[in-house]
């Protein structure tokens, strides 16, 4: 089996699946149990919180544990929706391709008297500090914007939005699940006051993330009980799943460069490979996108009957056709750069990590180009483009 | 489980029927390229039998077996009984298909009658 959909999901590293085994086995423990044996899980907790506010230059005091990325956007847009309604400051900044966990929790409070605005995010699926700038307003409650997209794998210009949000004084909260393992993350450096993550994007477990929140960005509870957490997240924690986080992030830091070098490599060359396709496009910018993330349009083609076809060649992809996303449209953020529904139907994206190989991406790339032309061969819109009874979207 | 049964599966990895008629007697195209979906039917017909029937289709797996499904049902069938088919039997035929692609089934039969209208309205 070939995978390359890394961005939906990641096979569990070796450390962390023994840090995780090891803790099953005898660290089981209730963390808020007075006896020793319960005090040893706290302190496998307090040694993950640790190496996690390393990995991102935080306080210890800052990480909060959560059951994965939604639940940390989720809490970090109600927070300081919150706060700013005290202050009566209802305008909250966003953009149009954030991940539906931060887009249907604007809606939400939108539906709540907020007021939303969503930054276009160009063709290039790149916004910039300056359109961040000229929307902050005085009743600006929160800036939340995507680090990485995760269908483009576009990279947003985090520091110099943050530097401009610390300067006018409104909070800054960024969605980090794709970035989190994969480029270098540096709270300090991001002036960021929140950041989501999850460990399942980085060889963790599932069910399991992180809400970095500055000591100043005031937290509101979404799930309601018992102490854990300084009293802001209830219920037992997931000890086992925490300390696999850790040592997986911790692992994926050290070996960041490493691991981009090789990846990158691979990633020009599968973009290289597909871009010999006629008739498509590549998606996002060429450089300012995560090093594994390659996602294409190829016109005359449907994306969910292409990756049927990639997965009979045991190649594991995803696309943002309206099939796969189980609504009638397609993806948002194909829409948000400027694709036409027609193209966005057929799209491919291939999330590539240090585990592939040079043989994948030449096996991907010439499954993908058969496949490609196999649909257009069966396609009446393909066959009405080349009989001139419909124009080309693409070029050439 | 799959996301589609067996059969899916088979038609769409072999399906029957691709292709054209040249000089049909009668064409239905159906859909649109912005919902993702396209279906074209030719039919060869005699003395009001369907004799041949081709596909082309732009669309996910479900709209291909749909269309591969459906040329089968009605090849070699008199017009009276072609007219007869309906969305639901092409998807039991498919033993099922998920609720949300039923539309695939509703597009199979809207396009067969409507090469079967085209051969009407050409006679």
């Amino acid at each position: 089996m070939i995978y390359a959909d890394n961005a939906a999901t990641t096979k569990m590293s070796r450390v962390a699946i023994d840090a995780m085994v090891n803790c099953m086995e005898n660290i089981w423990g209730n963390p808020s149990s007075l006896y020793e044996f319960g005090q040893k899980a706290k302190e496998a907790i307090t040694s993950a919180r640790e190496k996690i506010a390393a990995c991102i230059n935080a306080e210890p005091n800052e990480i909060y544990f959560t059951s994965g990325g939604s639940e940390s956007d989720n809490q970090a847009i109600i927070s300081a929706a919150k706060v700013g309604a005290k202050k009566n400051k209802r305008h909250i900044i966003s953009t149009a391709f954030e991940h539906h966990a931060v887009l249907h929790t604007l809606k939400k409070l939108e539906a709540e008297g907020f007021e939303i605005e969503l930054l276009d995010v160009h063709e290039n699926g790149v916004i910039t500090p300056a359109q961040v700038e000229n929307a902050i307003r005085k009743d600006t409650c929160l800036v939340t914007i995507m680090f990485a997209n995760n269908e483009i794998g576009t990279i947003q210009p985090i520091a110099e939005i943050g530097a401009i949000c610390r300067a006018k004084k409104v909070p800054f909260h960024t969605d980090a699940v794709q970035a989190a393992g994969h480029i270098n993350i540096d709270v300090q450096k991001l002036n960021v006051d929140a950041l989501s993550i999850s460990a399942h994007k980085f060889h963790g477990a599932k069910g399991v993330g992180v809400l970095y929140a500055r000591k100043n960005f005031q937290l509101t509870n979404i799930i309601e009980g018992g102490a854990q957490e300084k009293g802001k997240r209830a219920g037992t924690e997931n000890v086992p799943a925490i300390v696999a986080m850790a040592a997986a992030l911790d692992d994926a830091c050290k070996n960041l460069d490493a691991n981009n070098k090789k990846v990158l490599a691979l990633r020009e060359k599968l973009i290289d490979g597909l871009n010999k396709i006629p008739y498509s496009i590549l998606n996002g910018d060429r450089k300012k996108r995560l090093p594994g993330n390659v996602n294409f349009c190829f016109e005359g083609i449907e994306g969910e009957s292409l990756l049927l076809l990639l997965d009979d060649k045991n190649i594991c992809a995803s696309s943002g056709s309206a099939c796969t996303s189980g609504s009638l449209d397609p993806s948002h953020v194909l829409l948000a750069i400027g694709r036409v529904h027609e193209v966005a139907h057929g799209s491919l994206r291939l999330s590539i990590d240090e585990n592939n190989t040079e043989d994948d991406v030449e096996k991907i790339i010439s499954a993908v180009a058969e496949v490609v032309e196999y649909l257009r061969n069966m396609s009446p819109l393909w066959k009405d483009k080349l009989n001139g009874k419909k124009n080309f979207i693409l070029e050439a | 489980m799959a996301l589609y049964s067996e059969k899916v599966m088979d038609h769409f990895r072999h399906p029957r029927n691709v292709g054209s008629i040249e000089n049909a007697d009668g064409v239905g195209e159906v859909g649109n390229a912005k919902c993702g979906d396209i279906m074209k039917m030719y039919l060869k017909i005699d003395d009001d039998v369907v004799t041949d029937v081709k596909f082309e289709t732009f669309g996910c797996g479900s709209a291909i077996a749909s269309s591969s499904m459906a040329t089968e049902m009605i090849k070699g069938k008199p017009l009276n009984e072609v007219l007869q088919l309906t969305n639901k039997a092409v998807a039991e035929a498919l033993d099922g298909l998920p609720v949300h692609k039923l539309h695939c089934s509703v597009l199979a039969e809207e396009a067969i009658k409507a090469a079967v209208q085209d051969y009407y309205n050409k006679k």
